[in-house]
């Protein structure tokens, strides 16, 4: 019986791990499922990790890097190549690898940090034929950045997230040539620095409010056809403008991937695709935590890397701390105007110390803003912001005296402040 | 006057840089803001990353970057002069790959470990 | 010199294959493709039609019933996942219900056995999410599912294990009558073949008409699908079709074998091997599918596609000796998956009767069996995985697909040689993230084991090349080497 077994040795279970190890608890095992801990940050070779965590440019590996290494000052047992079946409400871990067997450990706390997956032209269902030469973003810049093989040499990328972004700087550089990003929405999925320093930099140009209507080819991609949208999404006939490329690249969107979660019966927020959670990252299954991309996705490694010492410090808390207090007063967070999820989504006041962080998105770009965090008819705290876009997930923190105060539920809603 | 928006750090600051009087930055909330906004319209400059080939590790490329910024324009020749390189396994983060990288001052440094892959292959099958 | 040579590799060539392999006979297979099963056999809807579709007294009819009855021994046999299902046609007015009594009295003269005539009460018993607009239902139980293209890997793997020669990447050029048989001209040299047998799908009046007079035309069909993720897979229980058209059987939502759901197609005229999607064949099976179960959640797709039907606008299949010694499967479009085994004894007596001596082999393998890691209790994933320690590494972690799995299909009768051929026997890149995660795993795999480079690792057909170059210069300054 482990103290704690944390699922996926990325970004968030290696936090996890660490936190939950300074935390006190002494017997702890980490699952991977790759042959080697980082997780996606091993293939995101480029800089801007760790500004906040460790007051340091870093480029992905890096980061990983060092969190390698402060695991490998703790006494956390490590098994790689070692993919998790399943999880039962017993908190017993069905587990799978060449070397580890297939073998079932028992833990008093989980922590569930598998990461996410990419969506892929499936899901937004992109007509055309079927040929080669269609990847997700995160595909093709593990072949280039890892496997060093470029997956074609003219490129369309549909989608604006960053890593698509990203992606469209890398392949530039390694001697493709980009012709167009391509983004649906009237603004860029990814963060602003992203558009500057991977498209502006390079003439790669955006074009908003267009989506890929026709992928050609037999074989292997051929063309590509792009055409405009109107308001709701639709193409606009006319638009069409069609592009002499090898291969399309699709950065459409990332998905936490709950599988596991799922089968073990753990309640699922429809708006974050991941488990719904407490204040400390629990999912409603008494000692399982979420923490990660597999809660929400993030756009900033440091984020995930917070979430998921509050995760580890919470599951180190539950185990020393033995059974919570039933009968807890339990804050429902709902979303208000603009605002298309929270994370958490249950605040238990009590078991906030002095703030309780609070994620969230918002549904349109914004310029001077305030968030409202009300109770009822009651306003319990506003922020203000400059700026504010769906591509960028805001932070506020609730003092517990705030909390205190609310009844029952919390409503987070955005308000464009009048110049 | 002109409008540019900061990369220095995730936040991405609305820049307005006033190029008559002395490149003064506004709409920064940080320093390095300001520094990065003059920088911009004087010498722009990018922290240029990629990898470099690497032999008995367990990937067969090495993630790599600049040591500090080179100038944009020197990008796709700093990009030229990883080809043709090859590391051998094993190697430590920050060792020095390619000095004074076309004449830039920076130093293209490895960004990531690679033990000697038999090595690393006993202690992972423990 | 050999007794039958079998033109293309699709489900009919494939189950042509295996009946002609129980006789001591030289069999080959010619497949243009570097895969079998890589052409309307790989994209249709994955269905065993009862057979109260086909006209009463057609070949069609007779083939249909026969096929789905010996499909469901065949496939435990064979070890092809095939799920007994059954099916519904749903008449959502008064003004259909005349077509729906019309299957049930096709049916009953076909000898589909047990069809009812359901009122939509009773049909909304069976499937609590069918549209309360339906107003009656056509019930026929023998109706299945299956997995195609395992279905004829399978008849051609145990073909091939039985002595069948498969030769891929072989495209017939030419055919040409000779004394007591025929060469048949291939962009990879001649062979001679007493017997021919035409099963090339879509290409089938192109071969024909190089051994026989112009007697058919094939116009192709194309019908194109969407496949969502398993969450959608328990929507409906059974294949639910509309009452036909004259465009095609209509739009049908119904499970996988896999555990998806699968919902299409449309019907429209498409040129030659074109199976491509469009926006407004998706949307056209998006509405009508959402007739019969209102609340399939389209958002959970994971892929789209589309298949070409060998359509010929007769109402039968065109089966028969077009030429002395050359035996025609052609314009096998719906209900040909149903039918194949029973095309596949077909063809055989045919070739009997044009003079095919026919004596059984001593020893028939007529079984089957491949590990699937998912399907397996703990206790025997763990004494595998001891065994075999490559049991213990997942590679698609959607399906739960093993690299032991990927080894034991490189290992067998007909070994993959693309990303795709890899999906296609093991399920590798067949879950919700499309092979997002598993693709570039796979390539290493297919690479190392067919002593490759990655850039010759193909997604699927010849030609859908997947890596381009590799990146950096070695260190001489030379190029790559690719």
């Amino acid at each position: 019986m482990y103290d704690l077994i944390v699922i996926g040795g990325g970004p968030a279970g290696l936090a996890a791990a660490c936190a939950a190890w300074e935390g006190g608890l002494r017997s702890i095992l980490i699952v991977e499922r790759d042959k080697e801990l980082g997780g996606i940050l091993n293939q995101c070779i480029h800089n801007g990790f760790g500004l906040h965590h460790f007051k340091d440019e870093l480029t992905g590996p890096e980061y990983a890097g060092r969190f390698v290494k402060l695991l490998g000052e703790t006494g956390v047992e490590v098994r790689l190549d070692t993919m998790v079946l399943e999880v039962t409400g017993q908190r017993q871990v069905h587990m799978v690898g060449k070397s580890t067997g297939y073998r079932v450990d028992e833990a008093q706390s989980i922590v569930l940090a598998m990461g996410c997956r990419e969506r892929t032209r499936g899901a937004i269902a992109i007509p055309g034929s079927r040929p080669a030469g269609v990847f997700t973003a995160g595909a093709a810049q593990r072949y280039v950045n890892m496997e060093g093989w470029m997956p074609g040499k003219r490129v369309v990328i549909l989608g604006s997230g960053d890593i698509g972004l990203i992606m469209a700087r890398r392949m530039t550089l390694e001697g493709a040539k980009v012709l167009a990003c391509v983004e649906v929405m009237p603004y860029s999925g990814g963060l602003n620095r992203n558009i500057v320093q991977c498209l502006h930099d390079y003439d790669i140009p955006l074009y908003l409010s267009h989506t890929v209507t026709d992928i050609r080819g037999k074989d292997r991609v051929e063309q590509v056809v792009v055409s405009e949208v109107d308001a709701s999404r639709n193409p606009v006939p006319g638009t069409e403008m069609v592009f002499d490329c090898d291969t399309l690249l699709l950065s459409v969107g990332l998905i936490p991937e709950n599988e596991l979660t799922r089968q073990a019966g753990i309640a699922i927020d429809r708006r974050t695709n991941g488990a719904v959670v407490y204040e400390n990252m629990e999912t409603s299954l008494p000692g399982v935590f979420a923490c990660g991309n597999v809660c929400h996705v993030h756009d900033l490694v440091d984020f995930v890397t917070a979430e998921s010492q509050k995760a580890g410090a919470a599951a180190a808390a539950c185990v020393l701390g033995g059974a919570a207090s039933a009968g807890e007063a339990v804050l429902e967070v709902k979303n208000g105007d603009g605002v298309t999820y929270t994370v958490p989504q249950r605040i238990r006041p009590q078991r906030v110390d002095k703030l309780c962080g609070l994620f969230f998105r918002v549904n349109r770009v914004c310029r001077d803003s305030e968030i409202l965090v009300t109770s009822g008819d009651a306003q319990i705290a506003r922020f203000k912001r400059e700026h504010l876009a769906p591509g960028e997930m805001e932070r506020i923190d609730l003092p517990r005296a705030l909390l205190d105060r609310a009844e029952g539920e919390l409503t987070v809603s955005i308000r464009e402040v009048e110049q | 006057m002109k409008e540019l928006i900061c990369i220095v750090c995730p936040k991405g600051c609305h820049l307005k840089v006033d190029e008559e009087k002395g490149f003064a930055v506004t709409g920064n909330a940080c320093p390095r803001g300001a520094e990065y906004g003059k920088l911009e319209l004087t010498n722009p400059t990018r922290v240029v990353t990629s990898t470099v080939r690497c032999e008995g590790g367990a990937h067969p490329r090495c993630p790599v970057k600049t040591d500090r910024a080179v100038p944009k324009g020197k990008i796709f020749e700093v990009m030229a002069a990883l080809e043709g390189i090859a590391l051998s396994a094993p190697v430590a983060v920050g060792q020095v790959v390619l000095e004074n990288v076309c004449g830039t001052g920076a130093n293209v440094v490895a960004t990531r470990e690679f033990l000697f892959l038999e090595r690393k292959r006993n202690q992972k099958e423990l | 010199m050999y007794d039958v040579l079998i033109i293309g590799c699709g489900i009919t060539g494939a189950a042509a294959a295996f009946e002609l392999s129980r006789y001591q006979l030289k069999v080959g297979i010619l497949e243009r493709e570097n895969d079998v099963a890589l052409g309307t056999t790989k994209a249709n809807s994955a269905i065993l039609h009862a057979g109260y579709d086909p006209e009463p007294g057609t070949l069609m009819a007779r083939l249909n019933v026969r096929g789905v009855a010996l499909a469901k021994e065949l496939c435990q046999k064979l070890d092809v996942p095939y799920h007994n299902c059954g099916s519904l046609v749903l008449a959502f007015s008064e003004e259909e219900r005349p077509a729906l009594e019309e299957l049930y009295r096709r049916g009953n003269e076909n000898g589909v056995p047990g069809l009812a005539l359901l009122t939509g009460d009773e049909a909304r018993a069976l499937e609590p999410n069918l549209s309360g607009e339906v107003v009656a239902a056509l019930h026929a139980p023998s109706a299945a599912i299956c997995s195609p293209w395992e279905y004829c890997l399978a008849l051609a793997e145990t073909a091939v294990r039985n002595g069948v020669e498969l030769h891929l990447n072989t495209a017939v050029t030419g055919l040409e009558r000779t004394v007591g048989g025929w060469t048949v001209r291939t962009g990879s040299g001649e062979f001679q073949s007493r017997f021919v047998i035409n099963a090339a799908g879509v290409d089938a009046a192109i071969v024909h008409d190089m051994a026989a007079p112009h007697a058919f035309d094939i116009r192709p069909s194309r019908g194109q699908y969407y496949l969502l993720d398993k969450s959608e897979g328990k929507r409906v229980g059974r294949v639910i079709f509309q009452c036909p058209s004259k465009v095609g059987k209509g739009v049908l939502v119904a499970p996988t074998v896999h555990g998806n759901l699968i919902v299409g197609p449309n019907a429209e005229p498409s040129e030659g091997h074109d199976a491509a999607t469009t926006g407004d064949g998706l949307r056209f099976v998006r509405e009508t599918a959402l007739r019969s179960v209102p609340s399939v959640n389209f958002r959970e797709s994971i892929r789209n596609f589309a298949g070409v039907r060998a359509a010929t606008g007769k109402e039968d299949f065109i089966i028969g000796e077009a030429a002395p010694g050359f035996v025609d499967l052609a314009g096998i479009c719906s209900p040909g998956l149903s039918a194949a085994p029973a095309i596949g004894e077909y063809a055989v007596e045919l070739l009997a009767k044009a003079g095919l001596a026919l004596e059984k082999k001593d020893r028939f393998v007529c079984e089957r069996r491949r590990t699937r890691f998912k399907e397996l209790s703990p206790q025997e994933r763990a004494a595998l995985v001891e065994k075999e320690p490559a049991f213990g590494r997942v590679i698609c972690r959607c399906e739960t697909v093993t690299e032991g799995e990927i080894l034991e299909a490189l290992a067998g009768p007909i070994p993959p040689c693309s990303v795709d051929g890899v999906k296609r026997r093991v399920n590798a890149g067949m879950g919700r993230c499309q092979g997002g995660f598993c693709g570039p795993r796979v390539v290493d795999i297919l690479a190392r084991e067919l002593h490759k480079s990655p850039g010759e690792i193909v997604q699927d057909q010849a030609g859908s090349w997947l890596l381009d170059r590799e990146t950096k210069t070695p260190p001489e300054g030379g190029m790559s080497h690719v």
